[in-house]
């Protein structure tokens, strides 16, 4: 039992989180420290809960590349309901929030569910579509501080318990996604459905539903955080997020997530987030240019990939028996 | 659908030019001539050949990427760092600059940039056997992120006057150097891929890898070469684009990548590989900059293009299954 803990990719993720630490902490003293430690999973609450989103998505053999713009399109369309409605109840906009991300997810899903059409294709137009709605909303214009209602702008920042309610929505989050997968029909579904399609179905899995609902979870997530990330920096704008949906995937990939399907875990996931999240946060403690922090992500998304293909490769298939030698 | 138990077989096949006609690149053609005939009635300065020859550079350097591009999604695979590739070499380039180097020397080093990142990709994926969409992700990041690292908020000007030819130089009226290294790179690589047994084996590869493996085709070999070829193409791009721009800044060529594989899904090639032509994604190439200049020319804000070009790109693949299900539906 404990040789196959050393052996989960986790272990090895927090191995290497625990000497990335370590190593920083060397330059750096206080960067373990718990208020700096919780300041970080702060900063980084937007990508756990992202990342998240995407690994359903992925474990059902299918990618999302459309989280970030929706993001982007939902933070536009709640801050422009907030600026023509400043009275209206935050937990409303929420809501608005999250569906208009799930049915946003939900044209991703019928795309890929009843059309049949590759999910890297759908989600690359409907990432450039989402954008181009976002400018036709705003007319390219940006929503500022000022034209947000301060409780609008409070709930991310709001402290409970000691920790931000950003902090917390992530909390949540883990939380809703570790009994999801693991209590729920549709969570064992997701991994049936990535893992061996076919054998999916003859276990009465309906495999398009099951990618529909992991594009709705995903889309809804995405809106949550196009809330929270626009009430955090208190700004609307066409390009928030920009590129964001690749950091996404880096987390998941990161985290152990196998692009081909069917492997990945809640905690895969978040350590994969945490991972970029400590990277980002102690480059500049450390006195290193931001600049570097792209091509660090890169190589980590490239040793990940190395070293779980390793764990996941099968011996090759023997076709024919090597000719023996006569002596 | 009561005849779905037995097929029959057709007394006579469809002709050669009835399916052609009936092609995803007899299409294209028409969507390329109704979108000239729409943009020359929209704007009366469509029609000037100047004009026109300035609206070839907003597709010749993504195309001559497409070209390999294509053959590589055909084989099953995809790359999605090009854009980074273009940054890097370009980097590179600006480096050598500094350095004093003269033009030859540029274009060698641009081109060496580009083969060795593609070199680099197709280790990883065939050496290796990661899966190129995931690698490729890796080295998007890693290649813009070392042009980041060298560069910041920076930029390298100061290219030699005779560098500027490959971006800006025409070689006949309005024919730009440009123009003529598309239309050069089509022809070469529509005879690759349609003529030759390395094209045939790219089909092979996309359509049966096991199978393909199974027959002496080696699979790995004609992955890392098509990788090859990808990062080649995306060092001549990055040659012609820096000389165009004539800086290099590390946000060079950003979001190409997304562009790109647009392109070659237009063209009518299968993202999950086995089927498409070179000929389709030389069409696609013409329509999208012909949209862009012709939206352009009309003030529309380069955003909302995007918008046209994301629902051009869902419903090229949308529109024909509909079409089936809705026949399947009526029988």
């Amino acid at each position: 039992m404990i040789a196959n803990l050393v052996k989960s990719r986790e272990a090895l993720l927090v191995l290497a989180i625990i000497a990335l630490v370590a190593l920083i902490s060397t330059r750096f003293p206080g960067f373990a420290a718990p208020a700096n430690a919780a300041n970080i999973f702060n900063d980084t609450s937007i990508l756990i809960m992202m990342a998240l989103g995407q690994m359903v998505v992925i474990l059902t053999r299918c990618i999302d590349l459309s989280v970030a713009a929706n993001l982007a399109l939902t933070g536009m369309i709640v801050a422009t309901v907030n600026m023509l409605v400043p009275g209206i109840p935050v937990v409303a906009l929420l809501v608005l929030a999250v569906a208009t991300g799930m049915v946003l997810g939900a044209v991703n899903g019928i795309l890929v569910w009843k059309l049949d059409i590759p999910p890297i294709v759908v989600t690359l137009g409907t990432m450039t579509i989402f954008r181009g709605i976002i400018f036709l909303i705003s007319d390219g214009a940006w929503i500022n501080a000022h034209e947000m209602s301060a409780a609008f702008k409070a709930v991310p920042r709001a402290s409970f318990l000691g920790l931000p309610m950003l902090s917390w929505f992530a909390i949540a989050s883990i939380a809703a996604f570790a009994i999801g997968m693991s209590r729920t029909a549709l969570g064992r579904a997701f991994l049936a459905v990535g893992g061996n399609p076919h054998a999916a179905i003859y276990t009465g899995i309906n495999v398009g539903l099951t990618r529909f609902m992991a594009f709705v979870i995903s889309g809804g997530i995405a809106g949550l955080c196009g809330y929270l990330w626009v009430a955090r920096y208190a700004v609307a704008y066409v390009d928030i997020a920009g590129g964001f949906e690749l950091e996404v995937v880096a987390a998941c990939v990161i985290g152990g997530i196998s692009i081909a399907g069917g492997i990945g875990s809640v905690g895969g996931a978040v350590l994969g987030a945490l991972f970029l999240g400590i990277v980002k946060n102690a480059l500049p403690v450390v006195n290193i240019s931001p600049f570097w922090q792209l091509a660090i992500s890169g190589s980590a998304i490239i040793i990940a990939v190395l070293v779980n293909a390793r764990s996941e490769r099968k011996p090759g298939r023997v076709i024919l028996k090597k000719a023996e030698h006569v002596a | 659908m009561s005849d779905a138990t037995h097929r029959t077989i057709p007394d006579r096949l469809t002709s050669r030019s009835q399916r052609t006609l009936k092609s995803w690149e007899a299409f294209l053609v028409l969507i390329a001539v109704l979108v000239f005939v729409t943009n020359s009635f929209a704007s009366p300065y469509f029609l000037n050949p100047w004009n026109l020859s300035d609206a070839t550079f907003n597709f010749t350097e993504k195309a001559m990427i497409a070209f390999a591009m294509a053959m590589l999604i055909i084989a099953g695979e995809i790359d999605l760092s090009v854009a980074s590739i273009i940054a890097l070499a370009s980097t590179a380039m600006g480096f050598m600059v500094t350095l004093g180097f003269d033009t030859p020397m540029l274009v060698l080093t641009g081109l060496a940039v580009g083969l060795a990142c593609g070199a680099f990709n197709g280790v990883l994926v065939t050496r290796f056997g990661l899966p190129s969409i995931v690698v490729t992700i890796g080295t998007m990041s890693l290649f813009r992120g070392i042009s980041y690292i060298v560069l910041g908020d920076k930029a390298y000007t100061g290219y030699p006057s005779d560098f500027a030819f490959f971006g800006q130089g025409y070689v006949w009226w309005v024919f730009s150097f440009e123009l003529l290294l598309f239309a050069l790179f089509a022809v070469i690589y529509a005879v690759i891929l349609h003529r030759t047994n390395f094209g045939r084996a790219v089909y092979a590869i996309g359509n049966n890898p096991v199978g393909a493996q199974f027959s002496g085709i080696r699979t790995g070999r004609v992955k890392f070469v098509l990788f090859l070829l990808t990062g080649l193409m995306s060092g001549i791009a990055a040659v012609c684009l820096t000389s165009r721009l004539g800086s290099t800044r590390p946000s060079i060529a950003f979001g190409w990548e997304l562009e790109i594989v647009t392109m070659v899904v237009l063209g009518g090639v299968s993202i999950l590989g086995g089927s498409g032509t070179i000929p389709g994604v030389m069409l696609a190439a013409l329509i999208m900059g012909m949209v862009t200049f012709g939206f352009g020319l009309l003030n529309v804000p380069g955003i909302v293009m995007s918008i046209f070009i994301g629902l051009l790109l869902i419903s090229v693949i949308a529109v024909p299954k509909l079409i089936g299900m809705a026949r399947k539906g009526a029988h």
